[in-house]
C-alpha cells in the first residue's frame, strides 16, 4: 500500500467496464489502486488502448468508474473539483475565444471578480510564455502555442493536481521537446502553483525524463503491471548511462507484458478471443526486409529499431506483434528475432510470399481458419460480417473486434484466403478461375 | 482588438476620436431604430375586420409595406430563435424528452405552413379583439412556422455533435449550465444555425403572401404588407403592380441580405470549429464599417463586455432537482413511467381523433385525399427528376470553374431566397393566354423556388471535388459516360442529396399555393393534395383541412424515411475513404 499520508488523489479498487453488444460488461480496468502523492510527477505508461486515458479521466471525475472510489484530499470525489485541472492531448481550446478569453474561461467557475480573473489569466500567460498572443485565436497559432494555451488555462486555476493526457503527443518532435523542457524548468524552480502531476504517456523517454514514479499498465483489462520509482537527480540528461538503463528497463517490462499477453491466448486456445494488432502486410514485410539486411542480420532490439526507423514505440509494437503472431519473428525480452520462415519470406518472390503467408495465417490465426470453415460449410459460400462480430464480441470489446476484423480482412485478402465486400458487409469464398 | 492587447501590456492608450465612418454608421443605426419604432406603433393600432384600411396599389405605398413585412419576418425570426434555444436544448439534454420532441419536430416540419394558419388565426384574433396585434400575431406565427423547425433541428444536431474534448474541458473547468450554454453550445452551433436561419428566411418570404392576406372561412383580413399588395394586385389583374412588387421584394431581400446576413456570416466565421485558417474569409462591408468606427466600436466592446459578463454568471439548472432525489429513483423505473405516460397520451389522442374523424369524415373523403396525395406525389417525383436532369450538368460545369462559380453561387442563393410565387401571376397569364392544361402546366410552379437548392449544392460539391481526382481522371483520359458515372457523380452525390431533400420538402410545401392559382376572377385548378387543402381552407372546412394536412404529413415523413435518409446514409458511407 502506498503511503496514504502524502496522497492528494487516491484511487481505490477502480474497475471500469463497457457494455458489449450482448449487454454483458467487458472489463477495461480491473481493480486498480493508485495514489498521487504530494510533490511528485506520476507517469502512467501502457500500450495504446490499455485504458490509461480512461484512468486519468476517472481520477479527474470526468468519468464515473463502474466500481471503486476516488478520494481527493481524503474525501470522495464525485464531480470535477476546483483543485484539479486537465491538460488535453487535443488541447480542447474553444476556437471562438481568443487566447486570453480561453484562459479566463477556465476561471469562470471560480466566481472571481473580473479584475482578479483577468490578472490571474495574465499571470499564467506570462509564466507560460504566451505574452503578446492574448488577442490571437487558436486557429492562428501553431500546435505548440496552442498547447501552451492549454497549460496556461490549467495553471491559471491554481490547481493542486494537474492531470495531463498525453500533452505532447500531438506535437512534432522539436516542439514537444521545447515544451517539455519549459515545463520541467518551471516545475523544478517551483514556479508552478501545482503540487502534483499525473501524466499519461506512451513515450518511454518522456516518461523517464519527467516522472518521479512510473506505473505501467497491462492491457485487456488493464491492471497495474509494475511500479518503477525514478530517483535520478533533476535536471536529467538523456545521455547519462543511468538514464539509458532505466529506459531499457522500462522497455523490457513493456515488451515482457506484450509477450505475456500474446502467450495467454495460445494457451487457452480461444480461437476468437485473440485481438489482432493493426499491422498492415506492407509494414510487416517491410520490417522483415529491414531485419534480414545489415546491420541487423535477423535480430534487433526494439528501441534501436524504433529510433532508427523514426517510429514511436507504440507504432512499432503492432508490427512486431503481427510478425510474432504469424511466427515470422519472435518477440522476446526487448528484441525481435526473425524465424526461419521469416528469412524464407524475405527471399521469396510475390507468389511464394503469398503462399507462405497463407499457410502461416491459417495455422497461427485461428480466426482466419474459422472464417474459411464457415464459408466452406455454407452452400453459397457467403457469410455476413455480423455473424463473426457477434461471436467475437463475447470476448473482445467493440473496438478490438473492429480492429481485429480489419486486420484479418486485410491479411486474408493478401493471402487470397477469402474475399470481403464492404458494401454488403459479407465474406465470401474466392471464385477460382477454371 | 489591437488596442485591447496594448492596454493589457501597459502601452499608451489614445482617447478615441470620432471619424466620418462614425457619422455614416450612426445615420444607418438611427434610421433602422426609427423604422422599427414606427412599424411597431402601427402594429398596436386599433383595428376591426369590418373596416380594414384599403391596400393601395400605388408603387409609392410599397416602401412602407415592405417595412411592415420585414418587421413581421424579424419578429418571427426572434420567436424562432427562442424556440430553437429551448426546444433544441431540451431535446438534446434529455434522452426522455428527445424520444418525444424529435419525432414531433419531424411531423411539425412536414405540416404545410398554411395548415397552421387555418387553425390558429381565430385564436390569435380572439386574443386582442379590437387591435391589429391579434391578426399581426397570427401572421407572425404563420411565418414562424415556416422558419422554426429546421433551425431547431440544426441546433439539436449541433448539440449532439459537440466535440468530446471541448465537452470534457468544460466539465473539467466546472462550467455551470448557463456558462456551458453560452460558452460552448451556442458558439459551436452558430455556423449551422446561421445557415439555417438564412434558409428559413427564404421560406418565410415564400409564405408571406399567404400569411398576410388571410382567408380562412368567413374571415378575410389583409394586413398592410408586400404580401397583401401582391394578393390585391392579383385580384385586380394589375400586371404592372405585380412588377412593382417584384422590384420591391428584390430590393428588400437585397437590403436584408446586406444589412443582416452578410455581417452575420462574416462575424460568425470565428465560430468555425476547424482549427485551420479558411481559404476564403467571408467579408461584409457593413461589418467592416462598424468595426472601423471608433465610437461604435467602443460601444460594441462595452456590449461585448456586458454579454461576456452575463455569460460568466453561474446559473445552473442542477440545483432545481436535488441530486439525492434523482439518485434515489432507479432510471429504469422512471423510463417505464415516462414511456407509459406517452403511450397513454398517444392512445387517448388517437381515440379522440378517431371519434372526431368518424363523426365528420367518410371513406370517400379519405379516398379523395389519398388520390390527391398520389397526384402531388407524382408531381414532386417528376419535377425532382426533371430539375436533376437540368441542374446537375449545369451545376457541375459551373462548379468545376472556380471563377464562374464564385460569380454564380451568390446569384443561385439569391434566387433560392426569392419568393417564386410572385411569378405565379405571370404563369397564370401565360397559361390562360395560350389555353394550356393547368394540370400539367401549373406543376413547374411547385419547384420554381426550390430547384435552386439542387443547383447551388451541386455547385458546392463540384467546387469541393478534389483536384487530384480530376487530374487523375484527365491523366488516364477518362471521359464521356465513364467520367460522369465513376468520377464526378459519386463525388457530388452527398451534396446533391442534401439539395434534393430541401428541394423536395419545399415542393411539397409549395403545392398548396401553386396547385390552385388565380388571376382576377380566373382560377386555375391543377388538382392534387395542395389544391385540396387550399380549397378546404377557403371553405373553412376544418375536418377536411385536417385530413389533407395529415395526409401530406404522412407522405412527407414517409418519403424522408424511406427515400432520402437511406440515400443520405448511403452517400455518406460510399464516399468515405477511411
Amino acid at each position: 500500500m502506498p503511503d496514504v499520508k502524502g496522497a492528494i488523489i487516491e484511487l481505490r479498487k477502480i474497475c471500469m467496464a463497457f457494455a458489449k453488444r450482448s449487454g454483458e460488461p467487458l472489463p477495461v480496468l480491473d481493480d486498480i489502486d493508485l495514489s498521487i502523492h504530494d510533490g511528485e510527477i506520476l507517469g502512467l505508461l501502457g500500450r495504446s488502448g490499455s485504458g490509461k486515458s480512461t484512468l486519468l479521466r476517472i481520477a479527474g471525475a470526468l468519468i464515473k468508474p463502474t466500481s471503486g472510489e476516488v478520494l481527493y484530499r481524503g474525501k470522495p470525489l464525485l464531480e470535477p473539483a476546483a483543485g484539479i485541472a486537465v491538460v488535453f492531448q487535443t488541447f480542447a481550446l474553444f476556437p471562438w475565444l481568443t487566447v486570453l478569453e480561453n484562459v479566463e474561461a477556465g476561471l469562470d467557475a471560480l466566481g472571481l471578480l473580473r479584475e482578479e480573473s483577468r490578472q490571474r489569466a495574465q499571470d499564467a500567460i506570462d509564466l507560460i510564455g504566451l505574452d503578446g498572443f492574448q488577442s490571437a485565436y487558436p486557429r492562428e497559432l501553431s500546435g505548440g502555442m496552442r498547447q501552451r494555451v492549454g497549460f496556461a488555462r490549467a495553471i491559471a486555476t491554481r490547481p493542486d493536481v494537474l492531470l495531463m493526457d498525453e500533452p505532447f503527443s500531438a506535437l512534432d518532435v522539436l516542439t514537444a521537446e521545447t515544451l517539455r523542457t519549459d515545463f520541467l524548468d518551471l516545475w523544478e524552480e517551483h514556479q508552478l502553483p501545482t503540487k502534483s502531476v499525473l501524466m499519461v504517456t506512451h513515450n518511454i523517454e518522456e516518461a523517464v525524463l519527467m516522472c518521479d514514479r512510473l506505473i505501467i499498465l497491462s492491457s485487456n483489462p488493464a491492471r497495474i503491471a509494475a511500479e518503477i520509482p525514478i530517483t535520478l537527480a533533476r535536471p536529467r540528461n538523456r545521455l547519462d548511462e543511468e538514464f539509458g538503463n532505466i529506459v531499457d528497463n522500462v522497455y523490457s517490462v513493456l515488451t515482457a507484458r506484450t509477450v505475456a499477453s500474446l502467450g495467454a491466448f495460445t494457451q487457452t486456445h480461444e480461437a476468437l478471443a485473440r485481438p489482432l494488432p493493426p499491422a498492415s502486410v506492407n509494414r510487416m514485410s517491410g520490417l522483415i526486409e529491414i531485419l534480414v539486411a545489415a546491420p541487423y542480420g535477423g535480430q534487433a532490439e526494439l528501441d534501436t529499431l524504433a529510433s532508427s526507423l523514426a517510429l514511436e514505440i507504440n507504432d512499432l509494437f503492432p508490427i512486431a506483434e503481427g510478425l510474432h503472431i504469424l511466427e515470422f519473428a519472435e518477440l522476446k525480452d526487448r528484441a525481435l528475432k526473425l524465424t526461419a520462415a521469416g528469412r524464407v519470406f524475405a527471399h521469396s518472390n510475390t507468389d511464394e510470399r503469398k503462399r507462405l503467408f497463407r499457410e502461416h495465417l491459417l495455422r497461427f490465426v485461428p480466426l482466419s481458419a474459422h472464417i474459411c470453415r464457415v464459408l466452406r460449410e455454407r452452400k453459397q459460400g457467403r457469410a455476413p460480417r455480423l455473424r463473426f462480430e457477434i461471436e467475437m464480441e463475447d470476448h473482445l470489446s467493440r473496438r478490438d473486434t473492429e480492429r481485429t476484423l480489419r486486420a484479418v480482412i486485410a491479411w486474408g485478402r493478401y493471402a487470397e484466403l477469402f474475399a470481403y465486400d464492404d458494401k454488403s458487409r459479407t465474406f465470401s469464398v474466392i471464385a477460382k478461375a477454371g | 482588438m489591437e488596442q485591447h492587447a496594448e492596454l493589457l501590456r501597459g502601452g499608451v492608450w489614445h482617447p478615441r476620436r470620432a471619424n466620418w465612418r462614425d457619422l455614416a454608421a450612426l445615420v444607418l443605426i438611427v434610421t433602422i431604430i426609427l423604422l422599427i419604432g414606427s412599424g411597431a406603433r402601427q402594429m398596436l393600432a386599433p383595428f376591426s375586420a369590418a373596416q380594414q384600411p384599403e391596400i393601395s396599389l400605388s408603387p409609392s405605398a410599397l416602401p412602407s409595406y415592405a417595412l411592415r413585412t420585414t418587421m413581421r419576418m424579424l419578429a418571427a425570426l426572434m420567436a424562432s430563435l427562442l424556440f430553437t434555444f429551448t426546444y433544441g436544448t431540451a431535446a438534446a439534454k434529455s434522452r426522455r424528452a428527445e424520444a418525444v420532441l424529435i419525432p414531433l419536430l419531424d411531423v411539425l416540419q412536414s405540416v404545410p405552413v398554411l395548415g397552421y394558419l387555418s387553425f390558429t388565426v381565430v385564436f390569435f384574433v380572439s386574443l386582442f379583439p379590437d387591435r391589429a396585434l391579434g391578426v399581426e400575431l397570427a401572421a407572425i406565427f404563420a411565418i414562424f412556422t415556416s422558419q422554426a423547425w429546421n433551425m431547431a433541428f440544426s441546433f439539436f444536431q449541433s448539440l449532439r455533435t459537440i466535440p468530446h474534448d471541448l465537452d470534457e474541458a468544460s466539465r473539467g473547468f466546472r462550467f455551470s449550465g448557463w456558462q456551458r450554454f453560452w460558452r460552448l453550445e451556442v458558439p459551436f452551433a452558430m455556423p449551422g444555425l446561421i445557415w439555417n436561419t438564412m434558409m428559413s428566411m427564404s421560406g418565410g418570404w415564400f409564405f408571406v403572401v399567404a400569411s398576410e392576406a388571410i382567408a380562412v372561412g368567413d374571415l378575410h383580413v389583409a394586413l398592410p404588407g408586400i404580401g397583401s399588395y401582391v394578393a390585391r394586385a392579383v385580384e385586380a389583374r394589375d400586371l404592372a403592380a405585380v412588377g412593382w412588387a417584384i422590384v420591391a421584394m428584390t430590393v428588400t431581400i437585397f437590403i436584408y441580405d446586406q444589412l443582416m446576413f452578410r455581417p452575420l456570416v462574416a462575424w460568425a466565421d470565428k465560430f468555425r470549429y476547424e482549427q485551420t485558417a479558411a481559404a476564403v474569409v467571408p467579408r461584409s462591408w457593413i461589418l467592416d464599417l462598424l468595426r472601423s468606427t471608433s465610437l461604435l466600436r467602443s460601444a460594441g466592446e462595452s456590449i461585448g463586455a456586458a454579454t461576456q459578463a452575463a455569460s460568466r454568471v453561474r446559473l445552473s439548472s442542477r440545483s432545481l432537482i436535488p441530486a439525492r432525489l434523482a439518485r434515489a429513483l432507479p432510471p429504469a423505473l422512471l423510463d417505464v413511467g415516462w414511456y407509459g405516460l406517452i403511450l397513454l397520451a398517444v392512445a387517448y389522442l388517437g381515440w379522440k381523433l378517431l371519434q372526431f374523424a368518424g363523426a365528420e369524415l367518410s371513406w370517400t373523403d379519405a379516398a379523395a385525399a389519398a388520390r390527391n396525395g398520389g397526384i402531388t406525389l407524382l408531381r414532386v417525383a417528376v419535377l425532382i427528376v426533371l430539375a436533376t436532369l437540368i441542374w446537375v450538368p449545369i451545376g457541375v460545369a459551373i462548379g468545376l470553374r472556380p471563377k464562374v462559380a464564385e460569380k454564380v453561387q451568390p446569384v443561385a442563393q439569391f434566387l433560392a431566397a426569392f419568393p417564386a410565387n410572385l411569378l405565379f401571376p405571370v404563369a397564370v397569364y401565360l397559361i390562360v393566354r395560350f389555353q394550356l392544361s393547368p394540370v400539367i402546366w401549373l406543376s413547374p410552379l411547385m419547384i420554381l423556388g426550390t430547384q435552386w437548392y439542387i443547383l447551388f449544392n451541386v455547385i458546392a460539391g463540384a467546387s469541393a471535388f478534389p483536384t487530384d481526382f480530376r487530374e487523375a481522371a484527365t491523366a488516364f483520359r477518362i471521359g464521356g459516360r465513364r467520367w460522369w458515372r465513376d468520377v464526378i457523380l459519386p463525388g457530388i452525390f452527398p451534396y446533391y442529396v442534401t439539395g434534393a431533400i430541401t428541394a423536395s420538402g419545399g415542393a411539397w410545401n409549395a403545392s398548396i399555393v401553386s396547385e390552385v392559382v388565380s388571376w382576377g376572377p380566373t382560377t386555375l385548378n391543377g388538382s392534387g393534395l395542395g389544391a385540396y387543402i387550399a380549397q378546404m381552407t377557403e371553405a373553412g372546412d376544418y375536418p377536411r383541412i385536417a385530413l389533407g394536412i395529415a395526409t401530406m404529413s404522412v407522405l412527407v415523413v414517409a418519403m424522408n424515411r424511406l427515400l432520402w435518409r437511406p440515400l443520405y446514409a448511403y452517400a455518406e458511407r460510399r464516399t468515405r475513404l477511411d
